[in-house]
């Protein structure tokens, strides 16, 4: 065990690549959302963008050429999605899982030929002058052009979403299909352009996984980052900051997590220590904003807080009654992103208490009379 | 005056069916022109064409003189045509100037369109704040914002769907003090109503739809409203016959109910108390979306209110879910007829086993009884005269008043002690209305109590003992419907008349002698 | 000018006949992929779907496998159609079953070796309520939280692989295998098997639970209070809380049973074909049996009929793999590509479409 091991700077920067795939995904799928459609099929996009990447990475022999295509490849499925519920009406949920079990086989299929075969590496592109800060230079700006790309986007879809015509347009259909359709709006026309734009956001993240993170293909390489990222759009109540925010702290347990592993320490040994933290943070930040405000409500704040602090006893109970035995603890890291998602998932669900912020036409059919 | 729109010909068929066969008639310039007809007769569909929502099959149309020919709402905006829905075309989670910004070709920035929404609305009676959530406004301040939508685009004809169904009259003499407005700056108006006096009121001429013909035109203010109801119509009515009957014991009593609806844009019922006797129809009116369906959903156990709030028979049930209400004798039949008094896809037998199996005896040992609970369906369709190839239908298949039919005779066959109905006659034809209003008439005559929820008061002054009113989910104090003025009624509905400084109510032996 | 009308009602002979379309025009498809990557698609079409029933060299192995696949299919997915029905779509079986095997397995190596009746209907208990208590954990965050069952149930799948792994490594690791991971076989332990019934057929106790679910689900659905109910939740949220259908206690009632049965699924395949827990058990029945639950029209006998199809597209797969080297993942295309035909035929239920003359405006 060498927790002095784990470097700040490393640990940082390892944050950052973990992320990017989740965010690029989730802010896809955020925009398909908005536009009404509950696309389930994020994680046979993924997929699909992982191996096309790949595939046309390898054979083109650049990385660039290689996210484009996983972009197409990517739209291209998510146009199946697309056909089935707008074109034919099918119900979402089922079209979604179908998406995604197409898309897991096919990629499987097509990658066949490429287990083993070595990507084009991606170069680092530093941000000039920033890249010499010391400490944040290393950690925040020395990435490839992909993590500054995926950061940009998230700018863009928030600055589309609040002050474009399209992006008022693109709420409009997602608030009220008849509506939008009564004014005149093409409420399919935009649902499909948003689907493609779901499908080819996620085609790059799995591309991401499969040229960058990793880099190799294996099956099954997007390991559930697919459904995570459909979480995540929950977790964000469908605003971009908080997909951005979201798709960080996840890939910031993930960075967690292999550090330990790396350094050999029990995640039970930190992990208490990390939601207490967090609770002193969450103090810290709600006492701020709510004076700020003038609308500082004591007493639930005080109950989340000693929630945070509570859940850190016991998780440190725990590791102490095992005596940090190394085969809980592993299942604990390998299995820490999906546990972290449920609980993520029950805790903004029962914050929303029931009334779900989401677009009113989520999931909904539409069809013009 | 000059004319603005003419339609020649129009014809538009669905599968199974003639909406608009040969329809033409001319709007003036500057003219408020009625467009009469029952649910059904093709009013929406000829409003659609000439909106760009739907292409006619055959026939033409000219604006202007020039032949017009809308392949889109914005192609009909940019011609000068406007338009008001029925069911409102907002976004509820958006702000007032963006859906205002939605309805126009290019709106200006948001900064100068808040600023033009203030003073349009200013300048006919209308105020608006343009940053308020749409979700949060009354029924009539949303209707608002349709109208200012239009109006920033200087339309050259305005056309008005239903536009009183969601108005107190006060905010009917608003509204067509504005129409009147805009009528006398050179704007046509094309009205489509099918309440006579408004029509009298309003409009210079009018035009009369059935079954997709037109069936004459008029002068609605030379001509009676009678005259025009059976153009309308096609038959003589049979008015619902209204027996004197005694009144009998307390049967519901409702108690100060609070309650927040889980919707965050439905409305808060506070205060809220009323009791009905045996024998007695309580009359409820009131703008639509003023707590009417969480009203019934307190009563149906849908929803519950706090506990002690609600008195059936002496007996506190307001902890009760539905099923368990039922059992007891309280009944309800909820406003929307599909997907939520019945299942659209499953067919008569199974929708009569949605809300029957209790009262009717027809399951044992949690078994469904499937053939005795087809035999009570039958009967449902025969005795309330369901127009339905059979029992197996799916509700989805039956017109709107034949399923309200259903709906209403599967509550009232079962022998209510209490039956509470939301717009029982919501999108019914006239003698199909006509019917259900005596089949509650009768019940109420069998000494059932029966609450009527409606927002149609001649509906209501035709079937009451009682009124009262809806206002932002507070109830006004019951008043006997006899006698009672249209003033006196929109005070209601507006709630000047609060519920707490009720007068005293009517004594059993009063009402009885007054009905 | 084609165009779609809404049927005032679904048709009856669609929802029969969508299924079967949906097969035959996959196999279609999938006979143009097959020509594509250079395979005689008649020859790839025949292996998958006709030798391991009739051909004489491969039908006495592949027979008996068609139950031995189907059973675990139709159980799980008689489970999931219920709560598909109702709009409650617990996409999690796999791990449902993955647990359902451990909890049972677990309960009879706690026996070992001693050999006792009862210890094989205790395994049967402790399988059924483990994959029940597993589906429990999205009804009840459900239910008291609102946490969508869609997402919950799906992470549940990678947590129960990743216990599959630690116990097939750890607690239940075979003491005496040399240090390989995964359990003790439990087939080959006599109180813990679940073997051939009738010689010949496939046919283990799975098989017989299978039929029974199919049966009491048929029951359920078409008599029972409780599958009327279910049928009305999936019609309409408001109409069945108009009907005072209680949502939450029937949230839990599917995701209860669609978990224990998959948990059963899971004992019977541990006790069986599989043998014993490995870090490899799970093959994806959980995922497969939500199309056979689709493509079955979420009715017991449609699933039945579903299962023993989907079940032999892997038994024919696997000896298209085998004697035309077709890739493995082919079959998971295939049924993902079945899947997607059935929901576009769909349209047909309710729709009809209407070839119409444009008349001149």
């Amino acid at each position: 065990m060498d927790l002095g091991s784990i470097s700040l700077v490393a640990f940082l920067a390892s944050l950052m690549v973990a992320s990017t795939p989740i965010l690029l995904a989730a802010l896809g799928e955020m925009i398909t959302e908005r536009a009404g459609v509950l696309n389930l099929g994020v994680e046979g996009m993924m997929i699909i963008g992982a191996i096309c990447g790949f595939a046309i990475a390898v054979e083109s022999g650049s990385a660039a050429v290689g996210f484009v295509g996983a972009a197409v490849g990517g739209a291209l499925l998510s146009m199946l999605f697309a056909i089935l519920t707008q074109f034919l009406f099918a119900t979402q949920v089922p079209s979604g899982l179908a998406l995604t079990l197409v898309g897991v086989g096919l990629a499987s299929f097509i990658g066949q030929p490429y287990v083993g075969a070595a990507p084009p590496a991606v170069g680092k592109m530093p941000i000039p002058v920033l890249e010499q800060i010391p400490f944040f230079g290393p950690a925040l700006f020395q990435h490839d052009a992909m993590v500054y790309v995926s950061l940009l986007l998230t700018l863009a879809i928030w600055a589309f979403l609040k002050f474009t015509r399209g992006g008022l347009i693109l709420r409009a259909v997602g608030e009220n299909h008849d509506a939008a359709h009564a004014l005149g709006y093409k409420v399919r026309l935009v649902r499909v352009m948003a689907i493609g734009f779901g499908g080819a956001m996620a085609g790059l993240g799995g591309a991401y996984i499969s040229l960058i993170r990793v880099p190799q293909w294996t099956d099954g390489i997007t390991g559930g980052v697919g459904w995570i990222a459909l979480a995540i759009v929950v977790f964000a109540s469908w605003k971009p900051g908080r997909v951005l925010f979201g798709a960080y702290l996840f890939g910031g347990l993930t960075a967690l997590q292999l550090n330990l592993q790396a350094a050999n320490v029990p995640l039970l040994l930190v992990l208490p220590y990390l939601v207490m933290l967090a609770g002193v943070v969450y103090l810290a930040i709600a006492v701020a904003a709510g004076s700020w405000k003038k609308t500082l409500d004591v007493k639930p704040t005080l109950k989340t807080f000693a929630q945070f602090i509570g859940s850190g006893l016991a998780l440190l109970l725990v590791g102490i009654a095992t005596n940090y035995a190394s085969g809980l603890d592993l299942l604990l890291l390998s299995s820490a992103p999906f546990v972290a998602t449920i609980v993520v998932l029950v805790v903004i669900s029962a914050r929303s208490k029931g009334a779900s912020n989401g677009p009113a036409m989520l999931g909904k059919t539409f069809q013009a009379h | 005056m000059t004319e603005l729109l003419k339609l020649q010909g129009l014809t538009k068929a669905y599968p199974g069916v003639i909406a608009n066969d040969d329809v033409g008639f001319e709007i003036a310039k500057g003219e408020v022109h009625a467009l009469l007809g029952e649910n059904g007769a093709g009013k929406s569909t000829l409003v659609k064409m000439i909106y760009g929502l739907t292409k006619p099959d055959s026939g033409t149309m000219t604006l202007h003189g020039e032949t017009y020919v809308p392949t889109s709402p914005q192609a009909a905006r940019a011609a000068g045509v406007a338009m008001v829905f029925q069911h409102f075309s907002l976004f509820e989670a958006l702000n007032v100037a963006e859906n205002v910004a939605l309805g126009m070709e290019n709106p200006p920035k948001m900064k100068d369109l808040a600023k033009s929404i203030r003073e349009v609305s200013e300048n006919y009676g209308l105020p608006l704040d343009p940053d308020r959530t749409v979700g949060d406004l009354s029924a009539g301040e949303r209707q608002r914002v349709e109208i200012i939508r239009c109006l920033l685009q200087d339309p050259k004809l305005l056309i008005m769907d239903e536009p009183t169904s969601v108005l107190t009259p006060q905010e009917v003499e608003i509204l067509f003090k504005t129409l009147r407005q805009l009528q006398s700056e050179g704007t046509s108006i094309l009205y489509i109503s099918h309440k006579l006096e408004e029509i009298r009121s309003l409009c210079d001429e009018a035009t009369i739809l059935r079954l997709g013909k037109v069936v004459g035109t008029c002068d609605p203010k030379a001509t009676s409203a009678r005259d025009m109801a059976e153009l309308m119509v096609g038959e003589t009515l049979h008015i619902p016959t209204r027996d004197a009957k005694p009144s009998g014991a307390e049967l519901l009593s409702v108690k100060d109910i609070e309650f927040a609806p889980q919707n965050p844009f439905g409305t808060r019922l506070k205060n809220l108390s009323l009791t009905v006797k045996a024998g007695e129809v309580l009359g409820i009116g009131g703008v639509a979306g003023n707590g009417q369906d969480e009203l019934l959903s307190v009563l149906s156990g849908e929803a519950r209110a706090q506990s002690g709030s609600v008195t059936l028979e002496g007996k506190e049930v307001s902890k009760l879910g539905p099923n368990a209400r039922r059992k007891l004798g309280l009944l309800t039949a909820p406003e929307e007829r599909l997907g939520h008094a019945a299942a659209p896809n499953m067919s008569l037998i199974e929708n009569t086993a949605l809300t029957a199996i209790i009262r009717k005896k027809l399951s044992k040992n949690n078994f469904i009884n499937w053939s005795k609970t087809e035999s009570f369906a039958k009967e449902i369709i025969k005795t309330y005269d369901v127009r339905t190839p059979s029992a197996a239908a799916a509700a989805r298949s039956l017109s709107g008043g034949n399923l309200q039919k259903f709906v209403i005779g599967r509550e009232v066959m079962q022998d209510p002690k209490v039956l509470v109905v939301n717009q029982p006659t919501w999108g019914v034809d006239a003698s199909a209305a006509a019917s259900i209003r005596q089949a509650l008439l009768d019940l109420a005559a069998n000494g059932a109590a029966v609450i009527c929820i409606s927002q149609d008061l001649d509906e209501l002054m035709e079937i009451s003992d009682h009124f009262a009113a809806l206002n932002e989910g507070r109830l006004s104090a019951p008043r006997l419907a006899k006698g009672l003025t249209v003033d006196e009624i929109g005070l209601m509905m507006g709630g000047a008349d609060g519920a707490s400084k009720a007068e005293p109510e009517a004594e059993p032996e009063t009402m009885g002698a007054s009905a | 000018m084609i165009s779609l009308v809404k049927r005032p009602q679904p048709s009856k002979a669609w929802v029969v006949a969508t299924p079967i379309l949906a097969v035959l025009i996959t196999m279609i498809l999938g006979g143009l992929l097959f020509a594509a990557m250079g395979k005689d698609p008649f020859v790839a079409i025949r292996t998958i779907f006709w030798d391991p029933l009739f051909n004489p060299d491969f039908a006495a192995y592949s027979r008996p496998q068609l139950l031995v696949k189907a059973a675990p299919l139709i159980l799980i997915a008689i489970g999931l159609s219920l709560g598909f029905k109702a709009g409650i779509w617990n996409i999690g079986a796999e791990g449902q079953y993955i647990i359902g095997a451990i909890t049972g397995a677990s309960v009879g190596l706690a026996f070992y070796p001693m050999e006792a009746w009862f210890i094989f209907p205790l395994m049967v208990i402790a399988g059924a309520l483990g994959g029940m208590l597993w589906g429990m954990i999205p009804a009840i965050l459900k239910t008291k939280f609102n946490a969508p069952e869609i997402l919950v149930s799906l992470m549940l799948v990678y947590f129960a692989e990743q216990i599959m792994i630690a116990v097939s490594l750890g607690a239940l690791r075979n003491p005496d295998g040399n240090g390989f991971p995964g359990s003790r076989n439990l087939a080959q332990y006599a109180s813990s098997a679940n073997p051939e019934l009738i010689a010949g057929t496939g046919a283990h106790w799975g098989v017989i639970a299978a039929f029974a679910a199919v049966v009491a689900a048929y029951v359920l659905l078409s008599k029972h209070l409780l599958g009327f109910q279910i049928r009305v939740t999936g019609e309409s949220t408001r109409a069945a809380g108009f009907a005072g259908i209680n949502a939450k206690r029937l949230i839990i009632f599917c995701l209860g049973i669609s978990g224990a049965l998959a948990g059963l699924a899971g004992l019977f395949e541990v006790t069986g074909p599989a043998g014993q827990i490995t870090t490899s058990f799970n093959t994806g029945y959980g995922f497969t049996a939500i199309i056979v639950a689709f493509l079955g029209r979420l009715n017991p006998i449609g699933i039945l009929l579903a299962g023993l199809l989907l079940a032999l597209t892997f038994i024919g797969g696997e000896l298209a793999q085998f004697m035309l080297s077709l890739p493995s993942a082919s079959i998971q295309v295939f049924q993902g590509m079945l899947l997607m035909t059935l929901l576009a035929m769909d349209i047909f239920v309710n729709y009809k479409v209407v070839l119409r003359k444009k008349e001149a405006v």
